[in-house]
C-alpha cells in the first residue's frame, strides 16, 4: 500500500531543476511521477522513478539533499467523482492531507494518486474499508 | 553663533590642553587605583600614573578594547562603588553578553550637557520642541537625546521609536522643528509622510540630528530635500557615553568632538600607531571627566579621519569625518549594532543547522537590510514544504530575538555557501557609504 518517493531540495536559480533531471537521467534513471511544490526561495521536487536507491545515490554525489519516504497510493477510478469519493473517506475520517500528486495512465480505468497525509494508519484504514485499492511500488 | 557655553565651546585649544592635560592625569589616577584590570594593565609595562604628565603622555597608555567590558562583565569595569551609580545602559556584545556601562550623577549631567551642546550646535534653542524617535531604554540614544534637549531648556517630546503613523501625527500637532532618530528612519518618516498624502509645508520641522549608524552625503541630500530641513550628523557610542562626543554644527563640515570631555586619536588598524590628521584610521577616545565608567584609549572600531581645521563656527575642538567602516566584523544594521558572531550562535541553536552561513547586508530604499544564507542539510530535510517554512521561521525567530533586528532567512544547498582555508567570508555589505 506504500509508494516510495524521493524528495530533492532545489534552490530557486535558473537550471537547478535541469540539474537535478540530468543527474537522474546520467544514472540511467527513468523517473514515472513526479511534482514540485515551490515557494519563493526554494522548490521540492518529488518523484517516483524507476531505480529510487539508484537516483538518490547519484543524486547525493551530486551535492543535492535528498531524502525518500513512502506514500500512500491509492487507485482512483478514472470517471467524474472518482477522487471525490476517496477524498471524502478521508475528510470524514479527519485525516488531513499534506500533499498529493498523480500518476495518470496506470491502466485503462484507473489513475493513481499518491498521498502523504497527517494520520497514516488511520488512512489506510479508513480507505481499505471504503474498499479503494491501495497500490505498492511493485505495480508501478 | 548659537552656543550653548561659548566659553567652553571656543576655548583656545593651548587652554583646552591644559584642561585635557589635568583630567587626563586625574583619570589615570582613579582607574589605576579603582579598576583592576587598568591596573594589571599598567602594571604589566610598568607605568605609574605618575609618569603621566601631561596630554601627551597618553600614547604611553595601554589601549581598551570591547573584550575588557565583557571579561568584567557585568560591572567590573567601574571605578565609582554601586551606591554612586545612577543609571546602566547597555549595547550589543559578541556574544550573548551585553556590554554594560554605568553612570554617576555628574556623568549624566555631563553627557546632558554634551547633548545640549550638540543640539544648540544645529540651531536649536530653549524655543525648540525636540521630536526624540530613538528607542528609549537600555539604548543611548533616546534618553541621551532627552536629557540634552532637557538641558538646553527645549521642549522634549519622548516619543520613541515604532508606531510610524503616530509619530506624523505628533510632529505634526506639537510643532516639532527639531527630529533626532536614525538617518534611516527619517527618510521611511519622509516616505511614510508623502504616502499618507500629507505635505511637509504644513510641518515646523527645521532641522534633523542624525546618527546611531553610519550614513553618507547622498542620504543626506536626500533626507534634506526630502523633508525640507536641514541633517546633521551625530556621533557617539555609549562606551565613552552615549550619543553627543560629537556632532555637526551648521556649517556641516565635520563633527566637533568635544574634546574637553572626550580625548580622540587616530591610529593604524595594524600598528596601532598614531597616524597623522587627515589619514583615516581607527578612532581610539579616552574619557576626560567620566567617573563611573572612565576608559583609557578605548578602540570604537570606527573608520574615520580628525581634523584640526578652524570651523566658521568658531568653535575650537578637534573635528571627525564620517564613520567609513569598521576594524571588526560589527555591523549597524537600522542603527543595531550586530556581531556575526551574535547572528551564528541564535542560527546553531536551532537543531541539525550547520554554520555554513553567509550574511548580506543591503540598503534598500535607504533602509538596511539583513539576509541570512544558510545550508539546508540532510538532516533538516523535509519533502514538505511546511516543515522547511517552519524551520525557516524557528531561525529567523531566533534570530531576531538574540540581535533585535529582523532578518529574512534563505536557505540554500549544501556546498553553495563560500569555503575557505582561513576566516570564511561570512558577510557581504552592499551598502556604500562614501558618497
Amino acid at each position: 500500500m506504500f509508494v516510495n518517493q524521493i524528495a530533492v531540495f532545489l534552490e530557486n536559480s535558473k537550471g537547478r531543476l535541469k540539474e537535478c533531471a540530468s543527474v537522474i537521467s546520467n544514472a540511467g534513471v527513468d523517473v514515472v511521477s513526479m511534482s514540485i511544490a515551490d515557494t519563493k526561495d526554494f522548490g521540492i521536487l518529488r518523484a517516483i522513478t524507476r531505480d529510487n536507491a539508484k537516483a538518490m545515490k547519484a543524486l547525493k554525489e551530486a551535492g543535492f539533499i535528498v531524502s525518500s519516504n513512502d506514500l500512500i497510493g491509492a487507485l482512483v477510478e478514472d470517471r467524474p467523482g472518482g477522487l471525490t469519493e476517496v477524498l471524502s473517506t478521508l475528510d470524514t475520517a479527519g485525516i488531513g492531507i499534506e500533499y498529493m500528486y498523480s500518476f495518470a495512465n496506470i491502466d485503462a480505468q484507473n489513475a493513481l494518486i499518491l498521498l502523504k497525509v497527517d494520520n497514516e494508519q488511520l488512512a489506510i484504514k479508513v480507505l481499505k474499508e471504503s474498499g479503494a485499492k491501495l497500490v505498492e511500488n511493485k505495480i508501478i | 553663533m548659537n552656543y550653548f557655553d561659548e566659553k567652553k565651546e571656543t576655548m583656545p585649544r593651548e587652554e583646552l590642553k591644559r584642561l585635557q592635560s589635568e583630567r587626563l592625569i586625574e583619570t589615570v589616577k582613579k582607574v589605576y587605583e579603582n579598576v583592576p584590570t587598568y591596573r594589571a594593565k599598567m602594571d604589566k609595562i610598568n607605568l605609574k600614573p605618575e609618569d603621566i604628565k601631561s596630554i601627551d603622555d597618553i600614547v604611553k597608555l595601554p589601549f581598551t578594547e570591547k573584550y575588557d567590558l565583557r571579561n568584567n562583565y557585568p560591572f567590573g569595569m567601574f571605578a565609582v562603588p554601586q551606591s554612586k551609580i545612577v543609571r546602566l545602559h547597555a549595547s550589543s556584545g559578541t556574544t550573548g553578553k551585553l556590554t554594560v556601562v554605568g553612570y554617576t550623577k555628574k556623568d549624566i549631567e555631563v553627557w546632558s550637557e554634551c547633548c545640549a551642546r550638540s543640539l544648540a550646535m544645529t540651531g536649536a534653542t530653549n524655543e525648540s520642541t525636540v521630536h526624540i524617535a530613538y528607542g528609549y531604554g537600555l539604548f543611548t540614544g533616546g534618553l541621551g537625546m532627552h536629557y540634552g534637549s532637557e538641558t538646553l531648556g527645549a521642549t522634549a517630546v519622548p516619543v520613541s521609536s515604532g508606531n510610524t503613523a503616530r509619530q506624523l501625527m505628533l510632529m505634526k500637532d506639537f510643532g516639532a522643528d527639531t527630529l533626532c532618530c536614525t538617518p534611516s528612519y527619517a527618510i521611511y518618516l519622509a516616505e511614510e509622510l508623502e504616502k499618507g498624502g500629507e505635505n511637509i509645508a504644513d510641518y515646523k520641522l527645521k532641522r534633523g540630528v542624525f546618527g546611531a549608524e553610519p550614513w553618507s552625503e547622498s542620504m543626506r541630500n536626500q533626507i534634506e530635500h526630502k523633508l525640507k530641513i536641514k541633517a546633521y550628523n551625530i556621533y557617539g557610542l555609549s562606551e565613552i557615553s552615549g550619543p553627543g562626543v560629537a556632532c555637526e554644527c551648521e556649517a556641516q563640515d565635520g563633527m566637533h568632538i568635544f574634546d574637553d570631555y572626550f580625548y580622540p586619536e587616530i591610529v593604524d588598524t595594524d600598528s596601532l600607531q598614531p597616524v597623522s590628521y587627515g589619514m583615516e584610521g581607527e578612532l581610539v577616545f579616552t574619557t576626560l571627566a567620566k567617573e563611573g565608567i572612565p576608559l583609557i584609549r578605548y578602540r570604537t572600531r570606527d573608520i574615520t579621519t580628525l581634523s584640526l581645521k578652524p570651523c566658521a563656527c568658531g568653535r575650537t575642538s578637534i573635528k571627525m569625518g564620517r564613520v567609513f567602516g569598521r576594524s571588526d566584523d560589527m555591523l549597524i544594521i537600522r542603527g543595531v549594532n550586530v556581531f556575526p558572531s551574535q547572528i551564528e550562535a541564535a542560527m546553531l541553536t536551532c537543531e541539525g543547522i550547520e554554520p555554513h552561513y553567509q550574511i548580506i547586508v543591503s540598503r534598500v530604499d535607504n533602509l538596511d537590510t539583513l539576509e541570512l544564507q544558510v545550508e539546508l542539510s540532510e538532516k533538516v530535510f523535509s519533502d514538505e514544504v511546511k516543515k522547511i517554512e517552519e524551520l525557516r521561521m524557528k531561525i529567523q525567530s531566533a534570530i531576531q530575538s538574540g540581535i533585535g533586528v529582523s532578518c529574512k532567512i534563505k536557505l540554500v544547498a549544501p556546498g553553495t555557501m563560500p569555503r575557505s582555508e582561513g576566516k570564511a567570508k561570512r558577510i557581504v555589505d552592499n551598502r556604500n557609504l562614501r558618497d
